[in-house]
């Protein structure tokens, strides 16, 4: 046996306590610590913001436009799972990822995340411009530093300034084809970060005992659930005029704006079910429904601009 | 096949699985490089 490879279960026990005799992970663990559900979210709202930016990018620019901010996204989240690896070890949802499985060893995590941040960043700028590939920096740099290693263990406000990171991608999308931002961009991005804390809150709500296990302070542990749904309910009414200002803008159409305030009624409607039950079937139901919200609502103004953008009856 | 054997084993189809991926994301990468120097090229 060589040097390395005695080294490597003596470091996979430090974390996972789990009789590893060989952490080499497979290629699907590289693929999980990206949080390709995350990514996929985050692809989507990158996408709708380079579709609705003023201006033209030539298809192959904007894939790979698309396919820096998945990468990006990506880095995010996996050098969030290095750092992480503590609390992802106590908590039953994320017990066995690869690094608290004992599958991949830290510096594995931490050197992959690095190389696809640095990579996702430079091919960005490359391909589209400096502003897109800044922001997507900004974006990485504030998931990594401000929400996970500063905000997340110190305060229950850390999803609702950390939501920014998960607001920026419409940005970057739209940078990307503008080389600056726009009211329409800052729109789309209030959107994600007024969406973000009842998203997060509804899930907390029924993860709460995780969460106080592994000491992350949640509003839910901290300040409680009533506390909590209070909070979510305000939320939503302000989502409100916010999923209504890409109509107000003049960016999108009427059919948009009526149907962005009638999915946040439902959303506020969800969210007084949550405020009523004591239980946490009502609170897993808006977690599910919040993310067919954001999807519909980004669904809805895609289909805005190809309608706008085709001649009246060029479809038939 | 001991237990020792299997994880060997084991030990080899992931190195092995893990070249081809790491083959197949430098040749993607080529590629997009390329296809990013035609298009700015071209414009």
């Amino acid at each position: 046996m060589t040097e390395l490879s005695e080294t490597r279960p003596a470091a996979a026990l430090d974390l996972a306590g789990s009789p590893a005799t060989w952490a080499g992970a497979a290629v699907a663990d590289y693929v999980a610590i990206l949080k390709p559900r995350v990514m996929s979210l985050v692809v989507f709202t990158g996408l709708v913001g380079l579709v609705l930016a003023p201006g033209q990018l030539h298809p192959v620019l904007a894939g790979v436009a698309v396919l820096c901010i998945a990468v990006g996204a990506g880095a995010a989240g996996a050098i969030n799972m290095w750092y992480e690896r503590d609390i992802d070890a106590v908590m039953r949802r994320t017990a066995l990822r690869p690094l608290p499985a004992g599958r991949m060893l830290p510096g594995e995590a931490l050197g992959f995340g690095v190389v696809l941040a640095v990579g996702s960043v430079l091919v960005m700028a490359l391909a589209t411009n400096w502003v897109a590939a800044g922001l997507l920096a900004l974006t990485i740099g504030f998931y990594v530093f401000v929400y996970t290693i500063w905000l997340k263990r110190r305060t229950p406000q850390n999803i609702v300034i950390g939501g920014a990171a998960g607001a920026f991608p419409p940005l970057i999308g739209w940078a990307a084809v503008d080389g600056s931002l726009g009211w329409g961009a800052i729109a789309l991005f209030a959107i994600i970060f007024f969406w973000t804390p009842p998203h997060f809150w509804a899930l907390s709500l029924y993860r709460a005992d995780d969460y106080a296990k592994a000491g992350v302070p949640m509003l839910p542990v901290v300040a409680g659930p009533r506390e909590t749904k209070r909070q979510m309910l305000l939320y939503t009414v302000v989502l409100w005029p916010v999923s209504a200002a890409p109509w107000l803008l003049g960016m999108a159409g009427a059919v948009y704006g009526i149907s962005a305030l009638g999915l946040s009624a439902l959303f506020t409607a969800s969210s007084i079910r949550v405020w009523r039950d004591a239980g946490e079937r009502s609170a897993r139901q808006m977690f599910a429904f919040s993310l067919l919200y954001l999807l519909l609502i980004f669904s809805l103004l895609l289909v805005d601009r190809s309608n706008a953008g085709w001649p009246a009856g060029a479809w038939r | 096949m001991t237990s020792v054997e299997a994880a060997e084993r084991a030990r080899e189809r992931t190195i092995r699985a893990r070249n081809r991926a790491l083959l197949a994301v430098l040749a993607a990468l080529a590629a997009l490089f390329y296809a990013i120097t035609i298009v700015r090229i071209g414009s």
